[in-house]
């Protein structure tokens, strides 16, 4: 929370270099957005390590270095909302409010994941939540967010849903079939991109025809926004005017964040095709020590106020872990419980 | 079930096996709000095969949707609309042509309810018209049942009558599961009795379409007629042949074909689908790892479509599938080797 009152803050007005975007986001909100960067970033540092210590087996795509895309686009969210998350998508979890301990123990492979350790870490999601699933397919699930968008209209409930996929994504059929479809119904369907630069290990230059993904919505007749993805409150801004234009029946955008994954795709990666200071250069844009260094420059929240942010993240991720470990793994007896509805 | 109020003849009613089906997709729309069509040109057009017919005209655009050419974003639409309350019914305009939707179907709708440790489910049906005989070549006639019967996850339909048409549809309308119907391009204008009210048959029951103590006959979809009009063949010449139409292919009901075979002690499969890792290698290694396979008194025999993609010359095409002859020959053969 605030180092301040919220009434000191409303009292004093805004600093006159305070940029609009970061202006637009009250105390409260910015500290639940700073807090839920730090927990995603916290909880792939523990899942990392977790790995390494051979606490579980199989992968992870980690989506450390991008946090801001994650927590600016679904910022603007109602409670009622729908996202769709992609293989990278622990942050989307968290940024839409998924509990860390379910979470870890998902990755666990336990009983008392998310999806009661049948899923794994590609495939969390909190249906009751609003999140229809992580997929391991790339671009599985932007046709899947037409359909959303067809049964929101259908019953006329006014939410929205935010579809996230990777620029590999945007290379392959669903996209375009997808974005065709949302865009001549006119769905309430919010496309995001996070432009990482690569798929797997391939480069967007040498994959993609144009130089943005975000230009590609001028084929399906959407607005296409090519941001920052490493600055929180741009890309709050820009989410915010496409939820609205979502939720008031004008259709779907498309928004690119450009960001930058530090880690490698998976634990397979061996990282050859890619430089140390490329990625050094984008460890220095650290969308997380970016927007404290702002917030703390408007004198909106002090030093100790950041770090008591950060540490209680650090707190919550190490106690999810530990329940995690604890948690009792599926019966073998239950394997071919839920493949069927009964 | 039958109608008991249908019993007088001059009540029968015949409606043709599209006909229907859109009985089906139509009572369906009325008796609840949530269900929807779309697909490939299903509004104004009718459907390729005519099945939903004047069904634009009664729901109107909202509920009878033309869609794009776009099969993978269509079955992923149709995904996307059943995890959140809807009960879309989705029409593949060829079935051949779902090899573009695989992944939607196979990765998404089959597993989602597994994957996400059964917090949702995926309560979609898809339309598919299939099978050979109508001239389409290798791309328009293929019988790619068998490939989602091997999914877990999926329930595979395929309704031989024009009552089953009707009465599996609104079961598979009903089910919570992503059901694929497999309908026959030749049996669209087929006539048969169809009660008016908005019955079901159950799915994973096979009818027992003719008794007789001599071979079991499995078969499905048009095979299943073609085992019929054989069987009354094989009759003339004093076989007497059991005839058990499939109807849902998974989850398949072994217990009728087991205890056919114990009856009957001899078992042909006749499919339209490729012979190898077809629909009948299954049945058969059913029987043979079950304690029916003592009762057997010849080898099962699989009569299936053949090694080869569907060809467009008439002749070779009635060649790749099996025919009545076959079924008679096969069963003829089948049945003196057994008395050998």
């Amino acid at each position: 929370m605030s180092a301040r009152k919220t009434d000191e803050i409303a009292g004093a007005g805004l600093k006159p270099n305070q940029r609009p975007e970061l202006a637009a986001l009250d105390d409260e909100t910015v500290a639940r957005a700073l807090t839920r960067m730090h927990l995603i970033r916290k909880f792939e540092e523990a899942a990392e390590a977790s790995y390494m210590r051979g606490l579980i087996h199989g992968t992870m795509h980690l989506s450390i270095g991008q946090e801001a895309s994650a927590v600016g686009t679904t910022l603007p969210l109602e409670a009622h909302d729908y996202i769709l998350s992609t293989h990278r998508g622990h942050g989307h979890c968290i940024a839409r409010g998924a509990e860390p301990k379910l979470m870890f123990a998902e990755f666990f492979g336990k009983e008392t994941g998310y999806c009661k350790g049948r899923g794994g870490s590609m495939h969390i999601a909190d249906v009751e939540g609003g999140n229809l699933g992580a997929n391991g397919i790339v671009g599985g699930g932007l046709p899947i967010a037409v359909g959303v968008g067809m049964s929101i209209k259908a019953q006329k409930n006014g939410r929205v849903c935010m579809v996230f996929f990777g620029d590999g994504a945007s290379n392959e059929g669903a996209f375009h079939e997808a974005l065709n479809m949302a865009s001549i119904w006119k769905l309430p369907v919010v496309f995001v991109c996070e432009n990482n630069k690569y798929g797997m290990s391939m480069d967007i230059g040498r994959a993609m025809a144009v130089a943005n993904v975000a230009d590609r919505a001028s084929a399906y007749a959407m607005p296409g926004h090519c941001l920052d993805g490493n600055d929180l409150a741009g890309v709050a801004a820009v989410a915010r005017e496409a939820i609205a234009q979502a939720r008031s029946g004008g259709g779907p955008s498309l928004i690119e964040c450009k960001t930058y994954r530090w880690r490698g795709h998976s634990k397979s990666d061996r990282n050859l095709y890619r430089t140390k200071e490329e990625i050094e250069e984008w460890r220095s844009q650290d969308p997380i020590r970016r927007l404290e260094a702002e917030l703390k420059a408007h004198d909106r929240f002090d030093a100790a106020a950041l770090i008591k942010l950060e540490e209680d993240a650090q707190r919550e991720i190490d106690s999810a872990v530990e329940f995690a470990r604890t948690c009792p793994d599926p019966d073998p007896k239950d394997l071919t419980r839920d493949v069927y509805a009964l | 079930m039958p109608s008991d109020t249908l019993e007088a003849p001059a009540a029968i009613r015949e409606l043709s096996y599209a006909e229907a089906a859109r009985e089906a997709l139509a009572q369906a729309m009325e008796a609840d709000e949530r269900v929807f069509l779309f697909g490939e040109d299903v509004g104004v057009y009718g459907g390729a095969f005519g099945v939903s017919g004047d069904l634009v005209h009664r729901f109107g655009t909202d509920r009878v949707i033309d869609t794009p050419i776009s099969e993978l974003g269509i079955a992923g639409a149709a995904v996307g609309a059943a995890i959140t309350g809807m009960r879309p019914v989705l029409e593949i305009q060829f079935s051949d042509f779902v090899t573009l939707a695989m992944e939607q179907i196979v990765n998404q709708a089959a597993k989602i309810r597994f994957m996400f440790g059964g917090k949702a489910s995926v309560p979609m049906v898809v339309r598919l018209p299939g099978g050979s005989g109508t001239g389409a070549a290798a791309q328009h006639s293929q019988s790619l049942e068998a490939w989602f019967a091997h999914v877990p996850g999926l329930k595979v339909l395929q309704p031989s009558t024009p009552y089953d048409a009707k009465g599996m549809l609104l079961a598979a309308i009903d089910d919570p599961n992503p059901v694929l119907i497999f309908e026959h391009k030749l049996l669209y204008k087929t006539k048969g009795h169809v009660p008016a009210e908005a019955y079901r048959v159950p799915i994973g029951q096979a009818a027992i379409r003719r008794e007789g103590a001599d071979i079991t006959i499995v078969g499905s979809s048009i095979m299943a007629l073609k085992a019929q009009a054989a069987a009354e063949r094989l009759a003339a010449e004093g076989i007497s042949a059991e005839v058990i139409d499939l109807r849902s292919i998974r989850p398949i009901d072994f217990t009728t074909i087991a205890e056919s075979v114990r009856k009957t002690h001899r078992l042909l499969v006749v499919y339209e689908g490729v012979k190898t890792m077809g629909i009948g290698a299954e049945i058969s290694a059913m029987i043979a790892e079950s304690e029916v396979f003592d009762f057997l008194d010849a080898p099962i025999i699989r009569l299936g479509g053949a090694d080869a993609p569907i060809p467009y010359n008439p002749v070779l095409e009635k060649a790749a599938v099996p025919q009545e002859d076959d079924i008679v020959a096969a069963a003829t053969n089948l049945v003196r080797r057994g008395e050998a």
